[in-house]
Formats: C-alpha cells, structure tokens, sequence
C-alpha cells in the first residue's frame, strides 16, 4: 500500500511538484468551474481555453518555450477574445456562444499555425496537452499567484456572482455591478486556464475545471457545498492521476482529467440527485 | 418593516418619454406622474410597452428621448417577470429571499442576526413558513412568486415596480399578494404594477395607465378602463413598421 500510494511522491521530486501543482489547480480552478457550470458557460470555458493558445504560442514563437511570456501572451490572447466575444454578443444580434465559437475557432487555428512555424510536434503536444510532470519553480509560482488572486477575487464577488446566476435581472435593479462581476468572472476563467495550461495545456485545463464541478452538482443543493466538493473531487483527481500516470506510464495531464472523469461518471449513477438513486429509494411517499 | 417618510409629493415623473429597441419605439412620448404612495396599474395588450416602461422607471433601460424622472434618493424593489430567474440555481427559498439584503447590506457588508429575522418574518408574511430550506426548483408557480414577494419585501423600498406578479398565480395567492401590495401602499409606498385582469385592476387599483406603445389613457380606473378606450388600445397596430415615418420633434404634444 505504501509502495503503491506514497513511495511514488516520497522518492522523486518531480512527483511532489506534480503533486503541489495538481492540488493547487483544484484549489483555485474547481470554484471558477461550479460558477461556469451555473452560468451555464461550461462550453464557454472550453471555447476560452482553446483561445488562450495563439497567445501562448506567440510568446512560444518569441521565446521558445519560457513560461513568462508564454503566460502573458495566453492573457492577451484570453482577453482579446473575452472582451471580443462579449462585445460582439452586446453590440449585434448574435448570442454569446455563437461569436465565442467564432472566436476560439480563429485562435485555434492562429495558435497552431503559429507553433508549427517553428516549433516540432513535440512542442505542439507540449502546448495542447501540457507537462504536469515537468513543472518549475516559475509554473509553482505562477499557479500560486493565480490561486491568491481567484480566492480573494471571490470571496470579495461571491454575493455578486450568486446573485448574477440566480436573478440577473435583479442584481442589475439594485447594482451596477452586474457587467463588472461578468467582466472579473471571465477574467478568472481565462487566469486559472493560463495556470493550468503549463500542467494540463490548454486541451486540458479546462478539464480540472469542469469536471470535478460538474460531478459536485450531483451531492448537493447549495452553491458552497457545491465549491468545496467540487475542490475534494478536483484534488482525489489530481491524486488518483498521478499516481496512475506513475504505475501504468500513462501521460499525465490525460491521467488527471480521465481520473476527475471517472468520479463524474460515478457521480452521475450514484449521487443523490443523479441518474440510479431514483430508482433505487423506496417508492414509497409521506402522507403530507 | 421601517416607517417610510413621505411627503405628497411625485415618486415618479415621466416627460415626452419615448424608449424603445433600435430605431423603434416601444412607448411613445408618454406624460405622466405617479405620486409618491400611489397605488397604480399598467394595462396593456402583449407587446403594448408595459416591461419597457416598467424597466425604464427601474433604470434598466436608457430612454431614446424625454426623460423618467424619479425623486431623488428613492429606494427602488424591481420584480421582473418570473421567466427570467433561472430556477435550477442551488438555492433555497432563505437565499433567494436573502437577495433583498443587497439593498442594505450590499455587496460586502455580513448579513447579521436582525437581517435573518427580517428574512425569517418575510418568508412567514407571504405564507411560506416552513419553506426556509426548501431548493428553489421544487417550488409551485405560486409559492416561487410568493418568495419573490417576500425578497421584496425584505428590500423595503418605496417604489415597487412589479412586473405581471399575477401570472400563473391561483386566486388565493393573487388575494394574498393584493393584501401584501395594499399593505405597502399603506405604509406610504408607491407601488406600480402591470397586470391582465381587468376586472382584478377596476377592483383593486385606484390609478391605471393604459397604453398601447403610446399613452391611451391615465388616470382614475374607472374613467381609464372605459370600452371606448379599450377598444382604442385594442385598435392600434402591434407590429413594428419599417417603413413607418421618422417621428418629427415638432409632432410632439
């Protein structure tokens, strides 16, 4: 048992920076994902993590594969598209998921195109599906920061966020903080996307976000249960992932996502407000 | 709930108001004032600009020209109509009643025990007792409404703007929102409310507004709601006209 679950982190380094940087992604990713999920934008987040690649690619064409302008040019890419998508919804006719898939389509392909005028495949598997088990010093820190700024940046929004999910209408008849709160949220996404995009890359960091949060809506009825099992569930993921990545040599960032995606499908079946539970209580019922 | 002080004075003022979408107007140069504590309906077939004009007064939208006017420092309480909540949210009843907070406590501010009472003794007002913990998808049409009420209720503001409260609503629920709306005209507040029923406004409501994207007539219910005037309200075209002229400044009344 020792062998199997601590011996892979207390042998190698490179196993425990894994390990910090995977649960430090949880820590800060899996909240932004049960917001995304209840803003109903989990393709969103999709769409943005495959905007954030031309960004990244650009730094990567610049100056090769360095973390700094890698990040910077991911948050520019994000931002352009964010801000682009948005303004495009506000100001036509056409809804926000069709210009957001307009968007992210165009970065995608400027992303890979741009990799692929210097860079070998090996570069682009970096970029799109990322090396968690290769994280320095300057990625830890980078996901540090990015956790310090989306814990206070909710703690500080929580009410706003809450309140935009649940009656739009309403936050705007009593604040004007409704464009303000949408604008930071999208900022967090696009900040915990460049995060994990080092680790997971940008195919994949959108997993650790979704996932877990979407499994933690099967166990509970309230927003902050819902944030703190969505963390548990992101940080078993992490945990259960790489230890499978170690025992059966699988690539690691997969190992993870396909890890929070075994506990979802579980969650589906099993949890209270999943699919077998009905069916499996007693059909019996209160007289009142 | 706090005792509101009120002169006799306007709650609300709108002036050659014209709002609408595009180049298109929804109400068109409308004149026309609610006292403060006032207790008033806004009738109107579908599509007439009730929800516009309602949404101006609440400032959620900019008018085109004229202007709504409303007396400075008044506290405002918005009830859209219900299709715009999302009701799968995870919340229970007490979270979506605590919204009404905001008005005091704002974005930052704890919620503190008086807050929870006032929560508590709203919920209790509409008939909800026993609903505190109950998750909002597994509410009636009625009871959500009657929650809704009590977020207002909690907002203790003195202009309240409710927008089709009565839809999908069975008749002791609708009697219990009208006791709820009288008791806040009681209290001084100005209260504005778009409505169908006919027969509830004659019954219920001293001022109607009646309009079909432009004012029909204002004033006294009785001398509002008349068949000739209906039948006006009724004749005017629904439909946006592409082609319809540009409305000159000088054709204003």
């Amino acid at each position: 048992m020792h062998d199997f679950l601590i011996a892979p982190f207390a042998e190698f380094d490179f196993m425990r920076r894994a390990l910090l940087g995977a649960l430090m992604l949880s820590l800060t990713a899996c909240p932004v994902g049960v917001f995304l999920m209840l803003r109903r934008m989990s393709l969103t987040g999709e769409a943005m993590s495959h905007a954030i690649l031309p960004g990244a690619a650009a730094g990567f064409l610049i100056y090769g594969l360095k973390i700094l302008p890698m990040t910077i040019g991911g948050l520019i890419a994000g931002a352009i598209v964010a801000v682009g998508a948005g303004a495009v919804a506000r100001l036509t006719v056409q809804k926000e998921d069709a210009s957001m898939a307009a968007f992210y389509l165009i970065s995608l392909a400027v992303g890979v195109v741009l990799v692929s005028l210097r860079g070998s495949s090996v570069d682009l598997m970096h970029v799109l599906f990322g090396t968690v088990l290769a994280l320095n010093d300057d990625a830890l820190w980078l996901i540090m920061i990015v956790l310090a700024v989306t814990v206070l940046v909710l703690v500080i929004l929580w009410r706003a966020l809450v309140a935009e999910c649940l009656d739009p209408l309403f936050l705007r008849s009593v604040s004007k903080l409704g464009g303000i709160t949408h604008q930071a949220f999208l900022g967090l996404v696009v900040l915990n996307l460049v995060a994990g995009f080092q680790a997971l890359g940008t195919l994949l960091s959108v997993g650790l976000m979704i996932l877990p949060a979407a499994g933690a809506r099967f166990w509970t009825t309230s927003v902050l249960p819902m944030v703190g099992l969505a963390v548990v569930i992101g940080a078993m993921s992490s945990v259960g992932g790489l230890l499978l990545s170690y025992h059966a040599s699988l690539p690691s960032g997969p190992a993870i996502i396909l890890s929070s995606g075994a506990i979802y499908a579980a969650s589906v079946l099993l949890g209270p407000r999943g699919a077998l539970m009905p069916l499996l209580t007693r059909r019996t019922h209160r007289t009142g | 709930m706090t005792g509101l002080p009120f002169n006799p004075r306007t709650a609300v003022e709108m002036r050659d108001l014209t709002v609408g979408y595009g180049s298109h107007a929804a109400v068109h140069h409308l004149s026309c004032c609610f006292s403060a504590g006032s207790l008033s309906a806004l009738v109107g077939v579908n599509g007439s600009g009730k929800s516009t004009l309602i949404k101006t007064i609440a400032g959620l939208l900019r008018p085109m020209s004229g202007r709504c006017h409303i007396a400075p420092g008044t506290s405002l309480a918005y009830l859209p109509q219900q299709s715009e909540l999302d009701r799968s949210f995870p919340a229970r009843v007490r979270d979506l009643v605590s919204l009404g907070l905001w008005s005091q406590r704002g974005l930052l501010g704890r919620h503190r025990a008086q807050d929870r009472d006032r929560v508590a003794a709203a919920i209790s007002a509409v008939g909800l007792d026993g609903f505190d913990t109950r998750p909002i998808d597994s509410l009636s049409g009625g009871q959500l409404q009657r929650a809704l009420f009590a977020r207002v209720l909690v907002q203790d503001a003195q202009l309240i703007l409710l927008d089709e409260p009565f839809n999908a609503v069975d008749e002791r629920t609708i009697g219990d929102l009208v006791a709820l709306i009288h008791r806040w005209q009681g209290q001084g507040r100005t209260v504005i409310v778009v409505a169908h029923d006919l027969d509830l406004v004659r019954a219920q409501f001293p001022q109607t507004l009646l309009l079909a994207r432009r004012p029909i007539a204002w004033g006294a219910t009785l001398d509002v709601l008349t068949s000739d005037n209906l039948q006006r309200a009724r004749n005017l075209h629904e439909a946006w006209d592409d082609h319809a002229p540009w409305c000159a400044p000088d054709e204003v009344a």
